[in-house]
């Protein structure tokens, strides 16, 4: 056998080990994966469902009661349980005498990071966003988490979301301007440093306003309706 | 820095007799005398970033700290199976599986403190401090010596995180953990919240622990 051949026949061999040695690795570690994820999802899933109805309560201030509900295949809403794993799924909030303050509704998409999750709350009345709260983001520490706070939430005191007459979408789509830009009671003023970031908060608002407003104008008896047969 | 030199004895007098024993050394030389933060300067951004309230620093210390014992532990365990050509990308493949981990385990037990760590925690598979203990420790000494090491470097991390934390809040939000106890006409220093304040706060430790062990050193 000549050296050569000798130096493949070793190479060959550390090939395998190396790759045996990391499928076992990758083995082992996809069974520590799954066996916390499994262990963990239960409890999990309870606490995210206390953390989004703490959540309910910032974005309609004002509220004593929330109601979930969950849209239809016939794009009619319906009471569901808190426990109802929908995904179409929106909270009305209620305050002390049955009056309907404002309905809180999920959004996701893509900012700069990876998924951004909000929440934001609806006034049907004066068809305004009048609270917004981020549930999960990756965006970059001390830039893209400026969303979370003053001056960017004072943009959701009073977003004009107002739905056209024949209930087709938006009267004006939501767009996020330059810091200090803002003119319009649709417009979003932006965060200088985060442009992505903010940018992203009002695509998301836009896309999902976009579809929910028309649905929930269309029917809103039935939110006030559902409330005065609970009383 | 020789990870198995054992020469420090300073610590007799708590530890019985299990002081200058080589197993109290590896589990004490992460607390003080090569304390990651203090000593090393090591795993700076977390360190830097995290540490503006007391809760998220010990959070974060106690989160590395499981990473970096259960990955001392298990690829302690491994040494002699992994080929030295694929070691860093095993390294980081198990790092990364005790990160998924404790990510899940920190969603159970808090959400709250899971959004305040954001990012940080998914970022815990770089810091070097972790990667740096399984190469230079745990890939050539036993395993009960490489959980000591992991679990003194970590609660050693957990400490330097504490201090830096607890100074940030007290000064910056007039509480500690939480808790209230400053005076209302106390005016909050922003800045020791801000990026800005854990540099400050940083360089005022180090001054401390260093001025400390200079003159300790002098005595003897």
């Amino acid at each position: 056998m000549t050296e050569m051949q000798q130096n493949e026949g070793n190479t060959r061999g550390g090939d395998k080990k190396m790759l045996i040695a990391m499928s076992v690795i990758g083995i082992i570690c996809a069974f520590f994966i799954v066996i916390t994820y499994q262990g963990t999802l239960g409890i999990i899933t309870k606490n995210r469902a206390e953390a989004l109805n703490k959540a309910v309560y910032k974005v309609i201030p004002g509220i004593s009661r929330i109601q979930p509900y969950s849209l239809s295949k016939d794009k009619s809403f319906s009471v569901v349980g808190p426990d109802d794993k929908s995904q179409q799924k929106v909270f009305a909030g209620y305050d002390s005498t049955g009056t309907l303050k404002g309905i809180a509704i999920q959004a996701s998409g893509k900012a700069y990071g990876e998924v951004l999750s909000l929440l934001y709350g609806y006034s049907p009345a004066e068809q305004k966003i009048i609270g917004f709260y981020v549930l999960e983001s990756k965006e970059t520490p001390g830039i893209g988490d400026k969303i979370e706070i003053p001056p960017f939430l004072d943009n959701f005191k009073g977003l004009d979301v107002s739905v056209r007459d024949d209930l087709s979408g938006l009267k004006n789509p939501i767009t996020t301007v330059k810091q200090g830009k803002k003119t319009k009671g649709w417009e979003i003023d932006g965060i200088t440093g985060a442009t992505i970031t903010s940018r992203g908060v009002g695509n998301i608002l836009n896309t999902s306003a976009g579809e929910w407003m028309p649905l929930i104008c269309k029917n809103k008896k039935s939110f006030e309706m559902q409330n005065t047969e609970k009383k | 820095m020789n990870p198995t030199d054992h020469s420090n004895s300073s610590d007799q007098g708590f530890f019985g007799k299990f002081a200058g024993t080589q197993a109290t050394n590896e589990f004490l030389k992460g607390l003080w005398r090569d304390n990651p933060v203090f000593v090393q300067v090591l795993g700076m951004c977390p360190t830097l970033a995290v540490s503006n309230s007391a809760i998220n620093a010990l959070s974060m210390g106690l989160a590395t700290t499981f990473v970096v014992t259960m990955s001392n532990m298990l690829i302690s365990l491994l040494r002699n199976f992994i080929p030295k050509q694929v070691r860093i990308a095993s390294y980081v493949l198990i790092i990364a599986t005790f990160v998924t981990i404790i990510d899940y385990a920190i969603q159970a037990i808090s959400i709250d403190i899971h959004k305040s760590l954001g990012a940080f925690i998914a970022l815990i598979v770089v810091n070097c401090v972790i990667l740096g203990r399984a190469e230079a420790f745990a890939s050539k000494n036993p395993v009960g010596y490489s959980i000591l090491d992991g679990l003194g470097m970590g609660l050693g991390f957990t400490f330097a995180l504490f201090c830096i934390g607890s100074v940030r809040e007290i000064l910056g939000s007039g509480s500690l953990l939480g808790f209230n106890f400053m005076p209302e006409a106390f005016e909050k220093w922003v800045i020791m919240v801000l990026p800005a304040g854990g540099f400050f706060t940083l360089a005022m430790w180090l001054l401390i622990f260093n001025g400390y062990k200079l003159k300790k050193a002098s005595h003897e």
